[in-house]
């Protein structure tokens, strides 16, 4: 009972069913840990414990009667960007600080179908621009393995959440490398899906033609089992892909002997750590005791998806968050004097810095003028780092990489040279404007601190990337580290 | 690229973004910087190359014309800063 924390989904779905602990106890023992530490981590937002055991007891009726679900009363927390009845929904921003969302996302609605349990919401960076989690509205979040250091971002504090043991598993979304780059600087498994595998709606949109969903997790296990409850067709989501969602546990422990890796030697050059790159060559050794063949690949316009990336982005952001303008919910300044008063003053003190700026070149970039210079230009040079991918995946059956260029850097360190901040996604973005899966897994730590090996896999290749990750986790331990004052 | 103060005044009015006159500089410094990041594209020839929109080439998909959602401007309206009797409610915007 005592290290209910430490089980992974399916031992506690199986404990559920044994009848050695409710889900009752068990959420209450989660909210007991963020009570506990969550004040030293800040990587909750809102706990919502009353809302959390009623959903447990709900649980445990779903459970007497049956459930199916592997997620049926397991502790779970949402990004505070996927919208939640009823509960405040303030994607990291002032603008949304009074925001109670009027209805769920379908993410959120899947989970609680599936009877999971909803601690709260987690913390991130402002409307998911950042790399640190240092642009949130509601302070930045600690790394639970140094709190001198960030958790990486966007979906630092579901990342933290889940390093800490403050719930089973969260959900995280990822336009740049959100999900994966904090995912590999917290030291947990998180899955970025090939964009339109999990539906968008009620999940506030930043940059639409790269946002997507996805679980972050203990283990590719866990991440497997939260993936299949979150996957699949949403006639709610125009981009949402009508593909049958394969049993993604089912597939975990098929023989990965003769599986072909590429390591993309764009990403082994000058600007990686050299802790990093001996972490993951160990990693590489142990994808080839397994039986895998490596060979080197090359991505060559890998160097032009951060430039490409932070025109597509701040152009698809100027448009997406045109909507916040004081009229029909969230922020509003006090006393107009007129309607563009209005506008203007309730987006100067709803917004911060960062995504100010993101608004701004993203309504430069589209601008009369500039607009074939900019964004024409970004999505050229998009097609150019896809067709990279294409000619990879005709080689190889998965990609190996680095997640990160370092490992998890000082609070304050790159916070005030946004260049420098965004060259921290180097290697996760080109998967973004491509549209295909990629993932994080813990295979650090050195010296005290987590390092992610990224996996990257071919459209809707999920099962191939968590039968992997399933297979290496199996042969080593590194997933099982956990930070050390955290019990 | 260099973004001047008045470029930078007028993308702040297109983006309906109050700036204060003692942001200004810095805020012109820091766009002209990322914009400075993203210039290394200009080098590269993408001539015939097509744009990509969107990752799977997927065609808009359509549904019957036929209404799926109820009305909840109650609902909707009751987390509004401000409404009355099903309005939104602005300043005056015609006299």
């Amino acid at each position: 009972m005592t290290n209910m924390h430490e089980k992974s989904i399916s031992e506690l779905a199986a404990g559920l069913r044994n009848g050695d602990y409710s889900s009752v106890e068990l959420t209450r023992a989660y909210l007991a840990r963020i009570e506990r530490l969550d004040s030293g981590l800040n990587s909750y937002i809102t706990v919502d414990a009353e809302r959390a055991l009623s959903q447990a007891g709900a649980a445990d009726r779903m459970l007497r009667d049956g459930a199916a679900s592997p997620l049926a009363g397991i502790p779970i927390a949402h990004k505070d960007i996927f919208c939640t009845q009823g509960v405040r929904t303030s994607c990291g921003s002032r603008m949304l600080d009074n925001f109670i969302s009027p209805y769920d996302a379908t993410v959120v609605t899947r989970f609680k179908e599936a009877g999971a349990v909803m601690l709260g919401k987690t913390n991130m960076d402002e409307f998911a621009m950042g790399s640190s989690n240092e642009t949130s509205f509601y302070g930045p979040v600690r790394n639970p393995w140094d709190r001198a250091r960030v958790p990486g971002g966007s979906s630092g504090g579901s990342a933290a959440a889940v390093a800490a043991r403050l719930c089973a598993g969260a959900t995280g979304t990822d336009t740049g490398g959100s999900i994966r780059q904090p995912a590999a600087l917290c030291g947990i498994s998180g899955l970025k899906p090939t964009y339109g595998r999990v539906s968008r709606y009620g999940m506030i949109a930043f940059a639409s033609s790269l946002d997507q969903a996805g679980p972050m997790a203990r283990s590719a296990e866990d991440a497997a089992l939260m993936l299949g409850v979150m996957a699949g067709f949403d006639p709610r989501d125009s981009t949402s892909v009508h593909q049958p969602v394969p049993d993604y546990g089912a597939g975990l422990d098929g023989d990965i002997g003769g599986l072909r890796i590429g390591l993309p030697r764009e990403f082994f050059a000058e600007g990686l750590d050299a802790k990093v790159a001996a972490s993951i060559e160990a990693a590489i050794g142990e994808f080839r005791k397994l039986g895998a063949e490596v060979v080197e690949i090359s991505l060559p316009n890998n160097h032009l998806s951060v430039p490409a990336y932070y025109v597509v982005a701040p152009a698809e952001c100027s448009s997406n968050l045109a909507r916040f303008d004081g009229v029909r919910f969230g922020h509003r300044c006090q006393g107009p004097k007129d309607l563009e008063d209005l506008y203007k003053r309730s987006r100067a003190e709803g917004f911060g810095m960062e995504v100010k700026r993101r608004i701004l070149i993203g309504t430069y970039a589209l601008s009369a003028g500039y607009f074939d210079a900019y964004y024409l230009k970004a999505q050229q040079i998009r097609q150019l780092i896809a067709s990279d991918f294409r000619r990879a995946f005709e080689q190889v059956d998965l990609i190996a990489a680095p997640a990160t260029p370092g490992m998890a850097f000082a609070i304050g360190e790159k916070i005030d040279d946004p260049v420098t901040m965004y060259l921290s996604d180097i290697y996760t973005i080109a998967v973004n404007l491509a549209g295909l899966p990629g993932m994080s897994i813990p295979v650090g730590p050195a010296n005290g601190l987590p390092v992610g090996l990224q996996l990257i896999g071919n459209y809707f290749d999920e099962g191939r990337l968590l039968n992997a990750a399933h297979r290496f986790q199996q042969a080593t331990d590194w997933h099982l580290a956990a930070p050390a004052d955290i019990d | 690229m260099s973004l001047e103060r008045q470029e930078v005044e007028k993308i702040t009015h297109l983006a309906r973004i109050a700036v204060g006159e003692a942001e200004m500089d810095a805020l012109a410094r820091s766009l002209s910087g990322i914009l400075d990041f993203v210039e290394q594209m200009s080098a590269v020839d993408t001539q015939g190359v097509e744009p990509m929109a969107h990752p799977l080439h997927m065609a808009q998909r359509l549904r019957p014309d036929q209404v799926t959602e109820q009305d909840q401007r109650e609902r909707f309206q009751s987390i509004a800063p401000e409404a009355e009797a099903g309005l939104y409610l602005v300043p005056k915007v015609i006299e």
